[in-house]
């Protein structure tokens, strides 16, 4: 019979299985306590870590909660006006070829305000990848109806619920774009559960790897939550998201290349 | 035979107490603890350490990234 083994013995560096990146900063994120961003922000830093592309990586920041997203990732980084993500990468990736460039961006940046520079910079094939976090509303100015909104789904701009007759149907960014023969990957990803997260890594890891393919754009959703715009608890604001997000939005890879 | 044993290590002052990792965890390990950081969030922290396997499900869904994992063999 050993000896009884005491916490201390266990938390040895040999022993170490799982750390924070080094490549997210030390500050404290700025998202609500249980937002899908700092997940997310954590696989696409992950996914650069294992590439060893620290100092190879060009990311884009868009306009939204995740605004600061310069100030968390510990790679160059540029802050892109409203929407204009995509056109940016696409000068910054012209202008250094060999340059991982990526844009992360949230529904209201790139489904509404930039959805012109998303699906040119997506029909023009830019060998870029793009990480679209989508949560169905705006968060940072506080919740109100976006185009990812779901039908009958309340907001503070729709608190009735969104009127498909007046406001329209969300839009399917990611599936409108896997039509663009410029598009070389499309997947939708999401980042509530171990096993979900451990998807949306490989799915941004071969988002990454195609960028030195050069033969398309990479397009990476991850369904999101948004506790504090739904109202919600971070659990119960992922198990809506599961019931309501999920049949209309399904996981899963849209386009994949063959072979 | 041997088994694993794990231990978690929270950055308290960075946790904000959003209890994603509480659903993740297969032993029912994790809890909110009755104090609080000094942003005044319920910080997680192990509730129940001898089952933790070190499976590192919480760390991976914590948005904030504040969870630290081990893992030891030990002869049983």
């Amino acid at each position: 019979m050993a000896e009884k083994i005491t916490n201390n013995d266990i938390v040895q560096e040999e022993n170490l299985v799982y750390k924070k990146t080094d490549l997210l900063t030390d500050k404290s994120l700025s998202y609500c306590p249980g937002c899908g961003h700092g997940t997310a922000h954590r696989l696409v830093m992950e996914v650069i870590e294992e590439l060893n592309a620290q100092e190879e990586t060009i990311g884009i920041a868009p306009v939204g909660c995740s605004v600061l997203a310069y100030e968390f990732m510990d790679i160059d980084m540029q802050q892109a006006a409203h929407g204009r993500a995509p056109a940016l990468a696409t000068a910054i990736k012209r202008l250094y070829p060999e340059k991982y460039v990526f844009t992360y961006q949230g529904d209201g940046d790139l489904a509404a305000i930039g959805t012109a520079e998303t699906i040119h910079a997506c029909n023009r094939g830019e060998n870029i990848t793009i990480i679209f976090v989508n949560n169905g509303i705006y968060g940072m100015t506080g919740g109100q109806m976006a185009p990812t909104t779901l039908p009958g789904m309340k907001s503070s701009t729709s608190p009735y619920g969104r009127d498909v007759e007046t406001m329209g149907s969300p839009l399917k960014m990611t599936e409108l774009v896997a039509q663009l023969p410029g598009t070389y990957f499309v997947s939708r990803q999401a980042v509530h559960t171990p096993s979900a997260v451990r998807k949306a890594k490989k799915a941004i890891k071969k988002a990454f790897e195609n960028q030195k393919l050069k033969k398309g754009l990479s397009f990476v959703e991850i369904v999101s939550n948004c506790n504090s715009g739904w109202k919600m608890t971070p659990n119960q604001s992922n198990k809506w998201m599961v019931d309501n997000m999920f049949p209309y939005y399904p996981l899963g890879d849209i386009k994949v290349p063959e072979e | 035979m041997a088994k694993v044993k794990g231990s978690i290590v929270v950055d308290i002052e960075k946790c904000k107490g959003c209890e994603v990792c509480m659903p993740a965890c297969p032993q029912d390990v994790i809890r909110l603890a009755e104090e609080v950081n000094g942003k005044g969030y319920h910080y997680a922290h192990m509730a129940n350490p001898d089952a933790c396997i070190g499976c590192a499900n919480c760390a991976i869904v914590c948005p904030d990234g504040v969870i630290t994992v081990y893992r030891k063999k030990v002869d049983a």
